[in-house]
């Protein structure tokens, strides 16, 4: 009797930890409804391992990969040198979709708004105060501007929105050099709120308001933003299409040689939107057996086609096809122990 | 038999002593441990601070400057966003929560005082973001709209109501906090009211004092311990409250003479940038503005204390 007893145990003790690998994940927040989507639909394809992402920004995950809380880590920044550093265990970053910064305003136009990188800069440190500025206007001269004063509205919390907005203005203003971060010094004058409803609230609230938001969320919440003009010179609107042509051709080549932790913020490349960018898992080189090897197959299927397809539906922009093969021959080389 | 039932009772009036010394020593273990966990969170946030406090020193409680972005860091633009805020809030809480606890302990008729302080009472049971939401969607555009211009118009000579109509800023924050705070400044004030013998304001009136007179000799002046016991807590409120405040007070690190200008208060600034606070000196700095904050109400608090002391001695 006892002997049944044991054994019938022992059976339920390995039945638990066969049936079920637990991964845990943490940091952006911008992607945390594509990665979660991927996680669910992942546990259909492999039922054994369920994997839980919580999205408590991007510093929070560096944090707790940091910490060894967290099996792998999200970021919409790449680590700098120091956070590198501090890691017990070296970590590659992981390209897995791309979002973009729009900007948003409040007018009644006939037409959508058309930017360049100087006007947007000059309107972001309150140098062009007026709609009917000549500087816009000569970007827009099919569209009648009223004469009303420019509200600016900015980012209160840390994020890494403002990280990808500021990085575009320090590459398209001289002002705005060694000025970019998660948190900016922003102009006396404007105001902040906090997250991406707060400021698209701020914007939906004043007549002339001017701010900045995902991508993701302003096409769920079916904001207008303006058109952008590229380094091309092309005016394009922020969409998967041209947010993914922004890493591609030879930029794919150079996000490559900087083991894809480069900012493609006003990219050269035709068709591309210009306030753009990655975001990434942060996955050790090197990880314990079981847990690693379901890491590298969640990897496989969110990089595979299945996983970025799913992206595109959601408004996230897939990456283009040749830097998806590397990052794929990339995971090939993570060591499990 | 006799002796049976001695040593009966002897057994049982140890047995009371044991449980009165547990029951005296689990009440003081209690009390010790708010004090260990208030001492403890202060430690913590000394240690935390300290990176901020060897790069700066003092100057950074009087140093207004908040850059992350150059890594300078100074509290004294929150301390400003925080006290004018506060202030603005009891200014306006102050009539309407005394007033109103007033008239539900001496005017109202008996029926209506249950559902009305049910109704008040309930204001303390709504979500600070909701209050948040109400503030950016409904009052912010009230604000810019009506009240802001109209005050700048007839008050051009002063500073305090001019610059450019955002909505959000320290007056609609003072406005929110207000509201926010009514409940618990009403409540406490009503049970100050109706803990005060009639007998005093039967007197008053049998010395031929008006209904006003009775009411401010024999119910406000007995009472303004306990109500400023109530104001006190309702501050403490208005000082830490975060989330609300976040959403309308417009977030700028600024300084400026004009209640409609965007400002940012302490406990604003740590929810804001705690989670994604880049370098070393930006967390400390935080866990520093955090100190202050413990440190101002601490002060507050004493000082309080002190006051209703000299007016429990007055009387």
């Amino acid at each position: 009797m006892k002997m049944i007893f044991l054994s019938f145990s022992l059976f339920m003790t390995l039945n638990v930890f066969a049936a079920n690998t637990l991964i845990n994940g943490a940091g952006a927040t911008f992607p945390e409804p594509i990665y979660t989507k991927w996680f669910a639909e992942f546990k259909k394809a492999d039922p054994d391992t369920s994997i839980n992402y919580q999205g408590i920004g991007s510093g929070g995950g560096i944090k707790q990969l940091t910490a060894g809380t967290v099996d792998f880590g999200a970021t919409d920044v790449p680590m700098n040198v120091e956070e590198m550093k501090a890691l017990k265990s070296p970590a590659l970053h992981i390209p897995t979709v791309m979002g973009a910064v729009v900007i948003t305003y409040n007018l009644k136009l006939s037409k959508p708004l058309k930017l360049n990188g100087e006007v947007i800069a000059d309107i972001f440190s309150g140098k062009i105060k007026k709609w009917n500025d000549e500087k816009i206007a000569k970007l827009n001269p099919d569209i009648q501007l009223p004469v009303l004063a420019i509200v600016v509205a900015t980012r209160a919390d840390g994020s890494g929105t403002t990280a990808i907005f500021s990085d575009y203005l320090s590459k398209v203003s001289a002002d705005w050099k060694n000025k970019s971060g998660k948190t900016v010094d922003w102009f006396r004058g404007s105001v902040a709120a906090k997250g991406n409803a707060g400021v698209a609230g701020l914007v939906q609230q004043a007549e002339g308001a001017i701010g900045y938001v995902e991508l993701v969320y302003a096409v769920q919440n079916k904001l207008a933003f303006a058109l952008v003009q590229n380094k091309a010179g092309e005016y394009v609107e922020a969409s998967t299409k041209s947010v993914s042509a922004a890493a591609g051709g030879k930029v794919t080549k150079e996000i490559i040689q900087n083991n894809f932790k480069l900012s493609i913020t006003n990219s050269e490349m035709k068709g591309a939107y210009p306030i753009s960018s990655f975001t990434w898992f942060l996955i050790h080189e090197t990880m314990p057996k079981e847990k690693g090897s379901k890491i590298v197959k969640m990897l496989n299927w969110s990089l595979g086609k299945s996983g970025q397809d799913l992206a595109a539906d959601m408004n996230f922009a897939p990456l283009p096809k040749e830097l998806r093969e590397a990052v794929l021959t990339k995971i090939k080389g993570i060591k499990l122990n | 038999m006799f002796f049976n039932k001695h040593t009966n009772l002897s057994v049982k009036r140890k047995e009371v002593r044991f449980s009165d010394l547990l029951f005296y020593n689990s009440l003081r273990s209690l009390a010790l441990l708010i004090i260990a966990l208030f001492i403890t969170i202060f430690i913590f946030l000394l240690a935390s601070a300290k990176p901020i406090f060897l790069n700066k020193g003092w100057s950074f409680f009087i140093d207004s400057a908040w850059s992350p972005t150059t890594d300078t860091y100074g509290v004294l633009a929150f301390v400003y966003g925080t006290v004018v805020s506060s202030f603005l809030a009891l200014l306006f809480a102050i009539p309407i929560s005394v007033g109103s606890a007033l008239f539900l302990t001496q005017i109202c008729p008996r029926a209506l005082r249950r559902p009305i302080r049910t109704l008040v009472e309930l204001l303390a049971a709504i979500p600070s973001v909701v209050y948040g939401l109400w503030g950016i969607f409904v009052l912010a555009p009230f604000v810019k709209n009506y009240i802001q211009p109209f005050l700048s118009e007839h008050t051009e000579a002063l500073p305090f109501f001019q610059g450019p109509p955002f909505g959000l800023g320290l007056f609609t924050a003072g406005i929110i906090l207000a509201i926010m705070i009514i409940p618990t400044i009403t409540t406490i004030s009503i049970e100050v009211f109706s803990s005060i013998p009639k007998l005093y304001q039967e007197g008053a009136k049998a010395l031929g004092a008006t209904d006003w007179e009775a009411m401010r000799l024999a119910v406000l002046t007995p009472g303004f311990s306990g109500v400023f016991a109530a104001i006190i807590l309702g501050l403490g409120r208005a000082m830490g409250e975060t989330m609300a405040v976040t959403m309308v007070i417009g977030n700028r690190a600024d300084i400026s003479s004009s209640l409609f200008s965007p400002a940012a208060t302490m406990a604003s600034v740590i929810a804001n940038e705690y989670a994604e606070a880049g370098s070393n000196l930006h967390s400390a700095s935080l866990s520093a503005v955090g100190l202050t904050l413990l440190i101002i109400s601490m002060i507050v608090n004493f000082g309080a204390r002190l006051i209703i002391k000299r007016a429990r001695q007055d009387i």
